[in-house]
C-alpha cells in the first residue's frame, strides 16, 4: 500500500471492488430507465418489446395513474420549505454553538438523537400528537415538521464541520477594521461559508423530496410524490411506474448537478478573486 | 458539497468556546449580550426539536398506556398493550427476525463500506479524483429509496435479467424463485440503500489518519496486512461505530424495504407497527414503538461503550 509510483495488485483488487460497488449502486437504476421506454405492449421485465414514449405519455393522463402532477407539486413546495428552513435554522444554530451557552450539550445530544430515533416512530408520534390536539395533519404542517427532524441534524452537523475549519482571524481582521458584527457576518463570514450553505440546502431539499416513512402518517389527505409512487407499486403493473421513477430520478440528478455546478463556480470565482 | 461529505466531523458543542474567558470585567456586558444572541440563534432549532421530536415521543409513551377499541383510542392507564406485545410469541419472533436483518446487513455494509472507503482514502492520490469518486458514491443517497427498491424488479424477477443470464449460461434450468420477494431480496436492498451510511463516516475517519503513522508502521517492517489490521482498522473504529449506529438504527426501524422486497412474506418490528397503525390500533403500535426505541437505544449505548466516538463528534 501507499507505494510511490507503481500500482500494486492491491490497487487493482480494491479498484475492481470499487467498480463493482458503483455498478451495484447504479446498475438497477439504469435498467428501469431503459425499461421505461418499453413499447406499448411491453411488460415490467426485459425483453424490450419495441421502443416508445408511450409510458411517459401515459403518466400525464390524469386518470391513468392517480394524481401525479398534484403530488409532484406538493413535494416540490414541501422540499423548498424544508430547504429554506433547514438552511436558516442550521446556520443560526451553527453560529450559536460557536460560543458556550447553557443547555448547549443537551441541545446537541437532542439533535443527534433526532438522527437515531427510527423514522416510523417520529411519523407515528407526530401523527398521534396532531390527532390528540385536534389539529388536522397536512403535508405543510405535520409532515413539514416531521421531515425537519431528519434534515436539521444533517444541516447542523455540516455547519459544525464548516465552523470547525473556519479561520477566526478573518472575523477579527474585519472587526479591527471597524466592521459591525452584522457587517462582519454578511461581508466576511457568509461569503466564505456560502458553498457549504448551498450543500445544506441540497441535503434539505432532496431528503425531503424523497422522504417516505416520516411523511406516511403525517401528510393528511393529500399525498406527496413518494407516497403516490408507493401507492402505485401496489396497483400499477405496467412500465408507467418506471417512467415515473425515471422522471423523478432525472429531476433529482438535475438538481444535484445544478447545485454542484453552482458550488464549483463560486469556488472558482473566489479563487480568481484571491489571485487578482 | 465537500463539506457535506464530511458530516460526521464536528467540534463538540463546547470545543472552541473557551477562548474569550480571560476577557476583562468591562467586557462582561458584551459577553452577556452575546450569550443572549446564542440563545436566540439556538431557539429555532430547540423549538422545532421540542415540538416535532420530544413531544411526539412523550405522546407515544403516554398513548402506549391508553386503551382502544375498533374505532377510537381511549385515554386510560392500562398495561394491556405491553402485556399483549411482550406476551406474544409473534412479537418475539419478529424482534429476532429484525435483529437478524440488522446483524447481517451490518456485517455486509461494514465490510463493503470499509473496503470502498479504504480504497478511496489510501489508493486514490489526487484530492479532486477522491472527491469525484466519493460524490459518485453519495449521489444515490439523494435519490428516492422507493425507486431504488423498485429498480430491483427487472433485475431479480422471475423473468428478470439475473435469471435469464443464469439460464443462458446454463447454471440453472428453471428460474430461481427466491431472488425477488424473499429475505435475500430484503437484505440485498438494505445493503444497497444503507451502505452509503457506512462509507461516509469511515471515509471521513480514514482521511484524518496521519499518513506518517502508516509510514512508520511500514518502516518498522509491518506488511500491508499488518498495517491494515493493527494500525488503520483500530484508528478507523470511531468511523465504523458511527456508520454502525446509522445502519443498525435504519434497519431496526425499517418497514418499507421489508414490506416491498419480501412481498409481505417476512416481518419486521417497523412492519408490525405499520400494520397496527393501518388497523388504527395506535396504542398497540405505540407500545411497540416504545419497545423498539428502548432496543435501539440499548444497541447504540453498547456501540458507544465499545468504541469511544466522542473524538469524532
Amino acid at each position: 500500500m501507499l507505494q510511490e509510483g507503481r500500482r500494486g495488485p492491491a490497487f487493482w483488487l480494491l479498484g475492481g471492488f470499487f467498480v463493482l460497488f458503483v455498478l451495484f449502486l447504479y446498475g438497477p437504476l439504469s435498467t428501469i430507465v431503459l425499461l421505461s421506454f418499453q413499447g406499448p405492449d411491453g411488460g415490467l421485465t426485459f425483453p424490450m418489446n419495441g421502443v416508445s414514449l408511450n409510458w411517459f405519455r401515459n403518466l400525464f393522463e390524469k386518470q391513468a395513474v392517480g394524481d401525479f402532477g398534484g403530488s409532484f407539486l406538493r413535494s416540490l413546495i414541501l422540499g423548498l420549505m424544508v430547504m429554506v428552513t433547514t438552511v436558516l435554522v442550521s446556520l443560526l444554530a451553527g453560529l450559536a454553538f460557536r460560543r458556550r451557552f447553557r443547555g448547549a450539550t443537551f441541545l446537541f445530544y437532542l439533535t443527534v438523537a433526532s438522527l437515531i430515533v427510527p423514522s416510523i416512530l417520529v411519523s407515528l408520534g407526530v401523527g398521534l400528537g396532531f390527532q390528540i390536539a385536534g389539529l388536522p395533519p397536512a403535508w405543510y404542517s405535520s409532515a413539514f415538521g416531521a421531515q425537519l427532524t431528519w434534515t436539521l441534524p444533517f444541516g447542523l452537523l455540516i455547519m459544525f464541520a464548516v465552523f470547525n475549519r473556519f479561520n477566526r482571524s478573518y472575523e477579527e481582521a474585519a472587526r479591527d477594521l471597524g466592521a459591525s458584527s452584522w457587517q462582519t457576518f454578511s461581508n466576511v463570514v457568509l461569503p466564505i461559508i456560502l458553498p457549504s450553505l448551498i450543500g445544506v440546502g441540497l441535503f434539505g431539499f432532496t431528503l425531503s423530496y424523497d422522504e417516505f416513512a416520516r411523511t406516511l402518517m403525517t401528510s393528511g389527505t393529500f399525498n406527496t410524490l413518494p407516497l403516490e409512487i408507493y401507492g402505485m407499486t401496489t396497483n400499477v403493473t405496467t412500465p408507467v411506474l418506471y417512467a415515473l421513477g425515471t422522471l423523478t430520478t432525472l429531476f433529482s440528478f438535475l438538481i444535484i448537478l445544478a447545485v454542484l455546478a453552482t458550488i464549483l463556480i463560486l469556488r472558482a470565482r473566489r479563487a480568481r478573486r484571491a489571485a487578482a | 458539497m465537500s463539506e457535506a461529505a464530511t458530516t460526521t466531523t464536528m467540534p463538540g458543542p463546547d470545543a472552541d468556546a473557551a477562548a474569550p474567558a480571560a476577557a476583562a470585567p468591562a467586557a462582561r456586558r458584551g459577553a452577556s449580550a452575546r450569550s443572549i444572541a446564542s440563545y436566540l440563534q439556538a431557539a429555532p432549532l430547540a423549538l422545532i426539536l421540542f415540538v416535532f421530536l420530544l413531544i411526539p415521543i412523550v405522546t407515544i409513551v403516554v398513548v402506549s398506556f391508553w386503551d382502544y377499541d375498533f374505532a377510537r383510542i381511549i385515554p386510560d392507564f392500562v398495561l394491556t398493550n405491553y402485556r399483549e406485545a411482550l406476551g406474544s410469541s409473534v412479537t418475539w419472533r419478529t424482534y429476532l427476525n429484525t435483529l437478524r436483518y440488522a446483524a447481517i446487513v451490518w456485517a455486509l455494509t461494514a465490510v463493503i463500506g470499509f473496503t470502498v472507503a479504504y480504497f478511496l482514502a489510501f489508493y486514490i492520490r489526487s484530492a479532486t479524483m477522491q472527491m469525484v469518486l466519493f460524490l459518485i458514491c453519495t449521489v444515490p443517497f439523494l435519490t428516492s429509496n422507493i425507486i431504488r427498491m423498485i429498480s430491483w424488479i427487472p433485475f431479480l424477477g422471475r423473468n428478470g435479467l439475473l435469471n435469464s443470464a443464469l439460464i443462458h449460461i446454463g447454471i440453472v434450468d428453471e428460474p430461481l424463485e427466491f431472488l425477488l420477494f424473499s429475505d435475500f431480496a430484503v437484505i440485498l436492498a438494505m445493503v444497497h440503500l444503507y451502505t452509503l451510511f457506512m462509507v461516509a463516516p469511515v471515509f471521513n475517519t480514514l482521511m484524518r489518519i496521519d499518513r506518517s503513522v502508516v509510514e512508520a508502521a511500514r518502516d518498522a517492517g509491518a506488511s500491508g496486512w499488518q498495517t491494515l489490521w493493527n494500525v488503520i482498522i483500530p484508528l478507523a473504529k470511531p468511523g465504523i461505530a458511527i456508520g454502525s449506529i446509522f445502519v443498525v438504527t435504519l434497519v431496526m426501524g425499517d418497514f418499507i424495504t421489508v414490506r416491498f422486497m419480501s412481498g409481505g412474506q417476512s416481518a419486521s418490528v417497523g412492519l408490525m407497527m405499520a400494520n397496527q397503525i393501518s388497523l388504527l390500533q395506535y396504542p398497540a403500535a405505540a407500545a411497540n414503538a416504545v419497545i423498539l426505541l428502548i432496543t435501539v437505544l440499548i444497541i447504540v449505548a453498547a456501540i458507544i461503550r465499545l468504541v469511544d466516538i466522542r473524538k469524532e463528534l
